[in-house]
């Protein structure tokens, strides 16, 4: 009898074997939010990178993260996209995907991109290779091996190369951009991968004044579709597309809220702002106030 | 630049400069192979043109050895995959054929003994070892042959790129694979003929070894492997999967974060360049007519990658031409001066590295570019550059 139940059971036809079912890479946000990390800590030699960090983010954000070197933010990166193991915490993406138990490639392919610090564009490949390696697509070896690209495609990257103003270079090989090219191809790269989350690290660094002005752009218009934390040190860069900042200290969150919330913070002005001489901490909350006014 | 609106062109610009190159690599191959051949069979002797069936086995052994070259340059030069140990991987492949041709042998054998091959009958063996059943058969070894050097470097390439060991850590540990089978092969309880290794081959699919169609025959299909699996690699590096090889090359943990799974790519290139360098071992083994564990020594893997650097790395015919020349050149400087061969090899590495840091192969495309520079002004400088890359 048992026996018998128990086929029953393997052999419903409303159901699917587990091992058959597809794995659910599609990210579950009916809670309006994206990002969960809850108590991350992560130490390297007894130093305390991360300490008990926590931090969500809603589908959709634009989030801004700032602090002194050493405050965590590039580890928390590399915490979430798989490169660094943490100590104790946890990450989930979404409702249901723990990205803990998940390798670099695996988290790529669930949607986070992320941009490093210093472009890290590939330089033995032409701009319009980058781009196409890049592309939201198999990254299987046999895929790879067979597939040629069609014209959905080129038409995708195209559009990229329109909108990162590298239309002209797109045969060019990428080392022979200028430092600010590579960084628009880099995050010409991140938009082709098609990402729910994007992870930037200083975007602007080394960028002209109206290179910086149109990063701003684009970052404030991907915002809504996608997910966009940027980490950025240039505050007027910061204080230009911020809706949310979170400031980092010592490996976990100092504060949170709107720039000017933020920058009136007390704890904020102490450990953040005191580090810079007491006359550009003058200037700072004298700029603060009259932005207000 | 013109900006093309081709799809075609789009993806694959420098493919365009190699596929010419890979045209012209295979028509050179096949019409030095033809009339290299043609000149050995159907010339007199007396003839100014005969080529001689000495001179055609060393051909062969050269075609060999490029195609060992090719298989280091695919994985070093694109991927950047420093092995020192693919003379391993040639080696087993010369032993796979090694064992066919033993058992071939026959009672022709010193000791006259129809099963067991004449350094079983010295070790007084009296009956085969399990691993030589079935190597009578021509199908089978060749089975054997490919599939052990394969196996092996999907075990080394899984453990070793999974566990994300690179640069000169690899390159130690492919040097102590390649030194450990050596060793092991050394020792006749291993049933491989220890240190005299296999040898006194008669005949193969029925072919005595020594007539000279054999040869011709054994060079043509050595050349004919060659244009093939150079083919093929040329196809592998122009796809998709070629362009990721290179971004894992350049910049692993980048390539990672865009969704490949890196290890597995490097684990099927180490196992497609292993089973290069076992399908040249197998075919070298018949046309020298010994193969022993000197093969397995770690110098003869530097060479490897000494000829590669010489031709020019990551450009695939580079791997073939250094290859020839240096062999040849070995041929020549060993005959004048057998001692000096290692200080003339050492010098012209030196030589080379200082003077032409991209090898031959980026000798001969920057002359390329020169010339058609003068012929049509500057818009073929990026192509070329895309592919010397």
């Amino acid at each position: 009898m048992t026996v018998l139940d128990t086929t029953r059971e393997i052999f419903r036809r409303d159901q699917v074997w587990p091992f058959l079912a597809p794995e659910h890479s599609m990210v579950d946000v009916s809670h309006n939010m994206i990002l969960y990390v809850e108590g991350l800590s992560v130490s390297f030699d007894g130093f305390k990178a991360l300490n008990d960090l926590n931090l969500y983010v809603n589908d959709g954000e634009l989030r801004c993260l700032i602090g002194a070197n050493g405050a965590g933010k590039t580890t928390l990166m590399d915490v979430i996209t798989g490169k660094t193991e943490c100590d104790s915490g946890s990450v989930y993406f979404g409702q249901t995907i723990n990205l803990l138990q998940r390798s670099e490639p695996e988290i790529a392919q669930l949607g986070i991109g992320r941009k490093f610090q210093k472009p890290s564009v590939f330089e033995a490949h032409t701009v319009f290779d980058n781009l196409e390696l890049s592309l939201k697509a198999d990254k299987g070896i046999w895929y790879t091996l067979r597939v040629k690209l069609n014209s959905a495609d080129i038409d995708r990257i195209d559009s990229i190369l329109d909108l990162i103003g590298l239309k002209e270079q797109r045969f060019m090989l990428a080392g022979a951009l200028s430092h600010g090219q590579k960084q628009w191809l880099e995050i010409g790269m991140l938009l082709a991968s098609d990402p729910r989350l994007l992870l930037i690290d200083e975007p602007v660094a080394g960028m002209t004044a109206q290179e910086t002005e149109r990063t701003a752009e684009l970052l404030t218009s991907l915002a809504g579709d996608r997910t966009v934390i940027v980490v950025e040190h240039d505050m007027e860069f910061v204080r230009s597309i911020a809706r949310t900042v979170t400031v980092l200290h010592q490996g976990s969150v100092l504060a949170e809220g709107t720039m000017d919330e933020v920058q009136n913070n007390r704890d904020v002005i102490e450990v953040y702002l005191g580090e810079e001489s007491a006359d550009a901490r003058g200037e700072e909350i004298a700029a603060a106030r009259g932005e207000r006014a | 630049m013109m900006i093309a609106k081709t799809p075609l062109t789009a993806g694959s610009l420098t493919s365009g400069f190699t596929s010419k190159t890979t045209a012209i690599v295979v028509v050179v191959l096949f019409s030095l192979t033809l009339l290299a051949s043609a000149a050995n069979l159907w010339l007199s002797p007396d003839s100014p043109l005969y080529v001689s069936t000495y001179t055609i086995t060393l051909l062969g052994k050269y075609l060999c050895y490029a195609l060992l070259a090719l298989a280091v340059d695919v994985v070093w030069g694109y991927c950047g995959v420093l092995s020192l140990g693919h003379a391993a991987f040639f080696a087993l492949g010369g032993y796979g054929m090694g064992m066919y041709l033993m058992r071939q042998i026959g009672d022709r054998g010193v000791y006259g003994n129809p099963e067991l091959p004449d350094f079983m009958v010295f070790l007084s063996w009296d009956s085969l070892p399990w691993y030589w059943l079935g190597m009578d058969q021509f199908w089978f070894a060749m089975v054997i042959a490919l599939a052990v050097p394969g196996l092996l470097a999907f075990v080394f390439g899984w453990l070793a790129f999974r566990s994300r060991v690179t640069g000169v850590y690899l390159s130690i540990m492919t040097q102590a694979l390649t030194y450990a089978l050596m060793l092991a092969f050394f020792r006749n309880e291993m049933g491989f003929g220890g240190n005299n290794g296999l040898t006194d081959f008669k005949d193969i699919l029925g072919f005595s070894l020594q007539s000279d169609t054999v040869r011709v025959a054994l060079f043509a299909i050595t050349a004919l492997m060659l244009m093939l699996a150079y083919v093929l690699s040329h196809f592998i590096m122009s796809s998709r999967f070629g362009r990721v090889i290179v971004s894992i090359r350049d910049g692993e943990a980048r390539a990672r974060f865009m969704g490949y799974r890196t290890e597995r790519f490097k684990v099927w290139l180490f196992v497609y360049s292993a089973l290069l360098a076992a399908v040249a071992g197998a075919l070298y083994v018949p046309q020298v007519g010994i193969i022993n564990p000197g093969e397995f020594s770690p110098i003869n893997s530097i060479e490897v990658v000494v000829w590669v650097a010489l031709g020019g790395r990551g450009t695939l015919y580079g791997a073939i031409i250094g290859a020839v020349l240096v062999n040849y050149a070995k041929t020549r400087f060993t005959a004048i001066m057998p001692d000096g061969w290692l200080f003339a090899l050492g010098a012209l590495f030196v030589l080379v590295t200082v003077f032409l840091p991209k090898g031959i192969a980026g000798f001969i495309e920057q002359r390329v570019e020169s010339l058609k520079k003068g012929a049509s002004g500057s818009d073929r400088v990026q192509g070329s550059e895309g592919a010397s890359a």
